[in-house]
């Protein structure tokens, strides 16, 4: 039960995360359509939070006979501590330029595009449907990416000189996105999670061709950082929660 | 840098800007996306309507912006976008002459058949 909970959380988790950092282009992105565009994004990432939050709210109100208190979508999402974060590192990287940012994004949505595919399938039914609406949206995300990756790598010196940089900042948190953590080992022979060891090549694949047509050159083999699933993370996790978590933790259970 | 855009509104597209002719490059038009008008078509079987204008540096991007900016609250089935300076508008200043003649001319409304009673919603 534990591990279909952290599992939930992970998703989660991953989705809110990125959610918070593309909200922070709001009112700042490059041109208006584009900074409705990724707030756009930024949405939808949180509707997905939100329904993953509330399914696991739901289990762990079952799981535990008289709870004190019920968990519900906003405890998870504002009074869990960084350790207790199971998202991927790559998702709490900074925004840095509009180019990091699109890239971020493609990697993120290429992966979570061939994970919902797979999680259609999960034998646990409530995960199935939510990765089954949220693929639509994701469908979106990716095709945005793609062109955005592709016009600015294929783009002015500039703009490519910007996404070589990109590329050096985010590459070595994308091998997290296919090592399983324990609980997602746990759930993979009960046909719950999606092995993400099987989804590497596929993405791979999908990068490289996205990156021949930006005519952006594919990094070298190169040191993996990983621990976001576990609890672990880079620093920057920290200051997104205390700025996510604030109001909450200053005014408890306030409300709008 | 100072980016100035110029936004012409509907029907009001200056003449030199209209008909497809090449907006004379300069350093600020290049700075600046070009701007695109978006039909939307709200649902199947009806026409596409002019909703409103963006900016975006190509065709494809127009699109996507036209999804952000215009379909959110699931206004539509269907967008096209096409770069406004490919727009030609008539000029206001000549609607005197365009649609005046047409006041006195009563006639050209089929108003003058007896419908028989039954036929409904003409």
């Amino acid at each position: 039960m534990n591990h279909h909970i952290n599992y939930i959380l992970h998703l989660a988790d991953n989705a809110l995360i990125l959610s918070q950092r593309n909200s922070e282009w709001c009112g700042h992105g490059p041109i208006l359509e584009q900074d409705i565009a990724i707030t756009n994004i930024s949405l939808d990432l949180l509707g997905q939070a939100r329904n993953f939050y509330q399914y696991a709210a739901e289990l762990i109100n079952k799981s535990t006979s008289q709870p004190i208190k019920p968990s519900t979508e906003d405890l998870l999402a504002y009074l869990r501590t960084e350790r207790e974060f199971k998202n991927c590192l790559l998702v709490e990287q900074p925004n840095g330029d509009w180019g990091q940012t699109i890239l971020r994004q493609h990697f993120f949505s290429t992966y979570q595009f061939l994970l919902y595919q797979k999680l259609q399938q999960s034998k646990d039914g409530q995960l199935a449907a939510i990765a089954a609406k949220a693929l639509k949206e994701v469908t979106y995300h990716v095709q945005w990416c793609k062109e955005w990756v592709v016009r600015l790598g294929n783009g002015t010196a500039e703009s490519h000189s910007r996404m070589l940089h990109a590329i050096d900042a985010l590459w070595s948190y994308t091998g997290e996105l296919f090592e399983n953590a324990e609980y997602e080992l746990h759930l993979i022979n009960e046909g719950i999670s999606v092995d993400v060891n099987l989804l590497k090549n596929e993405w791979q694949q999908k990068v490289n061709e996205i990156f021949s047509e930006a005519t952006l050159p594919l990094p070298e083999k190169v040191f993996m950082h990983t621990g976001g699933k576990q609890g672990i993370h880079t620093e920057y996790l920290g200051f997104i929660l205390t700025e996510l978590q604030y109001m909450q933790k200053t005014y408890p259970g306030c409300e709008w | 840098m100072n980016i100035q855009v110029r936004k012409f509104y509907y029907g009001d597209i200056p003449e030199e800007n209209a008909g497809g002719n090449e907006i004379k490059n300069n350093l600020q038009d290049e700075a600046a996306w070009p701007l695109w008008e978006v039909f939307i078509r709200s649902k199947q079987g009806l026409d596409h309507k002019h909703v409103g204008s963006l900016h975006a540096a190509d065709a494809a991007m127009a699109i996507e912006n036209a999804r952000d900016v215009y379909t959110r609250r699931m206004e539509g089935v269907s967008i096209w976008a096409v770069e406004s300076k490919y727009i030609h508008a008539s000029n206001p200043d000549d609607a005197g002459a365009l649609y005046e003649p047409a006041n006195d001319k009563v006639y050209r409304h089929p108003t003058f058949y007896d419908l028989p009673d039954e036929l409904k919603h003409m």
